[in-house]
C-alpha cells in the first residue's frame, strides 16, 4: 500500500508534467513552425484587418452577399452550443417554416422558378457548430441569381465563382461539397466592388 | 445515398486493414516483447520506472493489480479536482477564467477519471488552457491507458496456465502510454493541425466581419488535445460543440482520420486478444458479433437521418436529395458532413465509449437517435472504449458459453477453461452493475423535483429521452448526450462570473460515473484471478467451440437479450415512441 502510493503519487507528478506540459508545448512548436497559419485559426485579412477565418462562418446581411445558414448562436465563436432542436418538437416545425418563409421570400424575386420542393435543406436548419462555414451547392447556385442581380453580374460570372470557391469531398469521397460563404463574399467583393 | 454508402464501405475497409498490424504491435507490447519503437522509447521507459520507483519484474495477483490502480486513480482523482479548484491561479488562463462551483468540479473530474468525459461544462466559456492541457487531457492518456491495462491482465488471466499473477499495472500502464498512446497522439495530432485544427496557446483572436460585426475566436492547445481525446475513447471537446467546431473537425479528411482514430484500438484489440490466447479464430469470432451489431447500427442511423424529421416535414420542407443538395435532417448537422458522415460518426462514437460528436443527438430523428440509445443500452460492447469494450464483450462471451453450456447440458468451458460459480457471479456482477446504475438513477432523475430541473424539452417523450441518456452515457463511461439536459447554468457565459451547478445531476452523476467504471473493473480483475490459474482441459469432441459462426451468432443475441430486457421498457418512453408517431409535442 505504502508503495502504492509513492509510486502514484510520484507517477501524478511525472504524467502531469510528461502529458499535460511537455506533450502540448512540443506539439505547439512543431505545429506553429509547421503550420503557421492554420495553427492560429486559418484567420483571413483584408488590407490588413482581419476579416474572418476560413473555417469559422460569419453571418452575412443584405441583398449583395451570400447568406451562411440559420444558426442557434447567431455565429458565436467563443460561446458555442447546440440548438437541440427535436425531431418532433412544435419549436422545430416553426423554425423550419419561418426560415423557410424569409429564404423565399429573399430569394423568389430574383428566382422565379423557385418552390419550396427545391429549397435545399442547409437553407433553413440550424447547423451544429453555429458557425458552419458552408452551405450546399445547390444553396449556392439558387442565391446566385440574387447576387447577379444586385451587383450587376452575368450569372455564369457568379456561378463561376461559387464554383472556384467550393470545398471538394476529401479524395472525392469523404464528407460533402460545400461553399465556403466567407471566401465567396471575398472573391465576390474582389471581383464586383459594391457601390 | 450510394454515394454515403461507398464512403462508409471504405472507411471500414480502411479500419478492417489496420487491425492485424496494430493488434500485432498491441500484442507485442503487452508481452514485454520488443517492437520497433524500442530503440527510442526503451530508454524512456527504463528511466520512467526508476524515476517512479516500479520494479517491473514483481509480478501481481489480481487483488495487487486492482489496489494499485484503485490508488492511482483516486491519486490522480485529488489531483485534478484540485487543478480545477486553484484554476485562477494558474499559467495558461488568456481569458483570465476562475473556478466554476464545486459541484461541477467533483462531475467533471470523476467524468474525466473515468474514461468518459462526460461534460456539463462548455470547455471555451470555463476552462483555462492549463485546466484543459494539464488536467483533462492528461486523463485522457491516462483513463485510457489504465482501461487497455485491465484488458490486458484479464487477457493473461485466460491465457495463463498456472500461477497467480496476472501482470503488473505500473509497468503495463507506462508500456501502454510510451509505445502506444503517446506516440500515435504525437502524430495524429500533426495530421489534424495539417487540416486547420488550432494548436496555440494566444487569447481569443477578434475580427471584424463583412458585415461590419464583431466575432471572438476562442484559441488554444486543441489539436493535440484531439488527437488523444478520440484515440482513447474520451470523447471531450475542448470546445462545447465538440468535433462539430470547425476548429476541432476542419475537413471531410480530419473527420475521417477522427473516427479512424476511434475505432484503431478497440477494434485491433480483438486481434491483440487472438494472439495472445493462441487462436487468432477467437479474435476474429469476437469482432464478428461486433462487426455485426454496428453495421446495423450504421444502417438504421444513416436511413433514419437521410428520412429528415416530422418536424421539418409539417413546416413544408421537401428533405429529398437532388443535386447540389444533401436533403435528410440537416437540423444540428454540418455541410461538410453532410449525412452520411454525421450519422457514421454517431454510430462510430456511440459504438465505442468515446461519445465525442460531429452533430448534434438531441436533433436526430426518433429511430435515428434510438441507435446510440441501443448502442449504449448493449453496455457498450460493440467495439466499445479502449479495453473496456473487449473486456465487458468477454464477459458476455463468458456469459454466452454458460447459457450455450446449460442449453446442451454440458460443463461450460471457455478456451479450455472450466467456468465455476465464482466465474458466473463475477461475470453476472460485471454485467449488470452498468445497468442498474443507469436505470437506477435516470428513475431517481426523472421522478424528482430536484432531477427535472436539469430538462431542457421538458416534461415529455424528448424531456425522457435527455434524461436517461444523461445517465446511461455517464454509467456507460460514454460522455455523449442530448444535450439539453444541463447540469450547469451560467448567465453570463463564458466566464465562471455568476455561475452555478445544478448539484443533484452534478453528483448524481460523478457517483455513477465511478460506480459503473471502477466496479466493473474490480468484477474483471477478480475473473481475471479466478481464471488464471485454471488448468487448461484440451477440446473434445463435445467442446462447445467459440470460434465460429454459431458462437457469433449467440454471442450477438444474448448481447441483444439482456440489452432488451434491460431497457426496452424505458425506451418505449423515449425514442420509440418519436419514432412511431408524426405528432408533435
Amino acid at each position: 500500500m505504502r508503495k502504492d502510493l509513492i509510486t502514484g503519487l510520484l507517477a501524478v507528478i511525472v504524467m502531469t508534467l510528461a502529458l499535460g506540459v511537455v506533450y502540448p508545448l512540443v506539439v505547439t512548436g512543431i505545429a506553429q513552425v509547421a503550420f503557421p497559419g492554420k495553427a492560429d485559426g486559418s484567420l483571413v485579412k483584408v488590407d490588413g484587418q482581419t476579416v474572418g477565418s476560413r473555417l469559422i462562418g460569419q453571418e452575412f446581411n443584405g441583398k449583395a452577399y451570400f447568406h451562411s445558414r440559420p444558426s442557434a448562436t447567431e455565429y458565436s465563436g467563443n460561446a458555442t452550443f447546440f440548438g437541440n432542436v427535436g425531431p418532433n418538437s412544435v419549436e422545430g416545425r416553426e423554425e423550419v417554416r419561418e426560415n423557410l418563409a424569409s429564404y423565399l421570400a429573399r430569394e423568389k424575386p430574383f428566382d422565379r422558378s423557385l418552390s419550396k420542393d427545391r429549397v435545399p435543406v442547409d437553407a433553413v436548419t440550424q447547423s451544429a457548430s453555429g458557425v458552419d462555414p458552408h452551405i450546399s451547392e445547390a444553396n449556392a447556385r439558387i442565391q446566385a441569381h440574387r447576387i447577379a442581380a444586385v451587383r450587376g453580374l452575368p450569372l455564369a460570372q457568379v456561378e463561376d465563382l461559387v464554383v472556384a470557391n467550393t470545398d471538394g469531398r476529401f479524395l472525392g469521397l469523404f464528407g460533402e461539397p460545400g461553399v465556403n460563404v466567407l471566401e465567396l463574399n471575398l472573391a465576390l467583393d474582389k471581383e464586383a466592388p459594391q457601390r | 445515398m450510394a454515394q454515403g454508402w461507398l464512403q462508409i464501405a471504405v472507411f471500414a475497409a480502411v479500419v478492417v486493414a489496420l487491425i492485424k498490424p496494430v493488434g500485432i504491435y498491441m500484442a507485442r507490447v503487452f508481452s514485454d516483447q520488443r517492437v520497433f519503437l524500442s530503440p527510442v522509447v526503451g530508454p524512456i521507459e527504463r528511466l520512467t520506472y526508476r524515476v517512479l520507483r516500479v520494479r517491473p519484474d514483481d509480478g501481481q495477483d489480481w487483488k495487487a493489480y486492482a489496489r494499485s490502480l484503485i490508488v492511482f486513480s483516486l491519486l490522480f482523482w485529488v489531483a485534478l479536482y484540485l487543478i480545477l479548484r486553484t484554476q485562477g491561479i494558474h499559467p495558461f488562463n488568456p481569458e483570465g477564467f476562475s473556478s466554476g462551483p464545486w459541484d461541477l468540479s467533483f462531475n467533471t473530474t470523476s467524468s474525466f477519471i473515468t474514461n468518459t468525459n462526460w461534460q456539463y461544462y462548455g470547455g471555451e466559456t470555463t476552462l483555462s488552457y492549463f485546466s484543459q492541457m494539464a488536467g483533462l487531457a492528461v486523463q485522457n492518456f491516462v483513463s485510457a491507458a489504465v482501461g487497455i491495462a485491465v484488458l490486458a491482465a484479464l487477457i493473461r488471466g485466460i491465457a495463463a496456465r498456472s500461477g497467480r499473477v496476472i501482470g503488473n499495472f505500473w509497468q503495463d500502464l507506462i508500456r501502454i502510454l510510451l509505445y502506444i498512446l503517446v506516440p500515435i497522439s504525437v502524430l495524429a495530432a500533426l495530421v489534424l493541425a495539417s487540416q486547420g485544427v488550432i494548436q496555440n496557446l494566444g487569447g481569443a483572436a477578434v475580427v471584424h466581419t463583412l458585415s461590419g460585426a464583431t466575432q471572438t475566436l476562442s484559441q488554444g492547445p486543441v489539436a493535440s488535445q484531439e488527437a488523444i481525446k478520440l484515440l482513447g475513447t474520451n470523447g471531450g471537446g475542448f470546445f462545447n460543440v465538440n468535433s462539430s467546431f470547425p476548429f476541432e473537425n476542419p475537413t471531410g479528411f480530419s473527420n475521417f482520420v477522427e473516427m479512424l482514430l476511434i475505432l484503431l484500438i478497440p477494434t485491433s484489440l480483438t486481434y491483440t486478444y487472438g494472439r495472445m490466447v493462441g487462436s487468432q479464430r477467437q479474435g476474429w469470432a469476437i469482432f464478428s458479433a461486433m462487426a455485426v451489431l454496428f453495421i446495423a447500427g450504421v444502417a438504421v442511423v444513416y436511413a433514419a437521418e437521410q428520412h429528415g424529421t416530422p418536424a421539418q416535414h409539417l413546416a413544408g420542407l421537401h428533405t429529398h436529395a437532388f443535386d447540389g443538395s444533401t436533403g435528410g435532417n440537416l437540423e444540428g448537422k454540418e455541410q461538410r458532413f453532410g449525412i452520411a458522415d454525421s450519422s457514421l460518426f454517431t454510430a462510430v462514437t456511440t459504438a465505442t465509449s468515446t461519445g465525442a460528436v460531429n452533430s448534434a443527438f438531441e436533433s436526430l430523428t426518433g429511430l435515428g437517435g434510438a441507435v446510440p440509445f441501443a448502442n449504449l443500452g448493449f453496455s457498450e460492447v460493440i467495439f466499445g472504449g479502449v479495453g473496456s469494450g473487449l473486456y465487458s464483450m468477454l464477459l458476455y462471451a463468458i456469459l454466452a458459453v454458460f447459457i450455450g453450456g446449460l442449453m446442451v447440458g454440458r460443463t461450460p468451458e471457455y478456451l479450455g477453461k472450466k467456468i465455476g460459480a465464482r466465474e458466473i457471479k463475477l461475470v453476472s456482477l460485471g454485467v449488470l452493475v452498468t445497468p442498474l446504475m443507469a436505470l437506477l438513477s435516470s428513475g431517481l432523475a426523472s421522478a424528482t423535483r430536484a432531477g427535472t430541473r436539469s430538462l431542457y424539452a421538458g416534461f415529455n417523450p424528448q424531456g425522457f429521452s435527455e434524461t436517461l441518456y444523461a445517465y446511461l452515457s455517464q454509467a456507460n463511461n460514454n460522455g455523449s448526450a442530448w444535450a439539453g439536459y444541463t447540469g450547469f447554468i451560467q448567465p453570463n457565459a463564458p466566464g465562471n462570473v455568476g455561475a452555478y451547478g445544478i448539484s443533484f445531476a452534478d453528483l448524481l452523476g460523478g457517483v455513477v460515473l465511478i460506480g459503473s467504471r471502477f466496479l466493473p473493473i474490480v468484477f474483471v480483475l477478480a475473473l481475471a484471478g479466478a481464471l488464471v490459474g485454471k488448468k487448461v482441459s484440451p477440446a473434445g469432441l463435445g467442446t462447445m467451440r467459440t470460434d465460429n459462426p454459431t458462437f457469433v451468432f449467440l454471442l450477438v443475441g444474448i448481447v441483444i437479450l439482456v440489452g432488451a430486457l434491460t431497457f426496452f421498457p424505458a425506451l418505449l418512453l423515449g425514442p420509440i415512441v418519436q419514432s412511431l408517431t408524426t405528432r408533435l409535442f
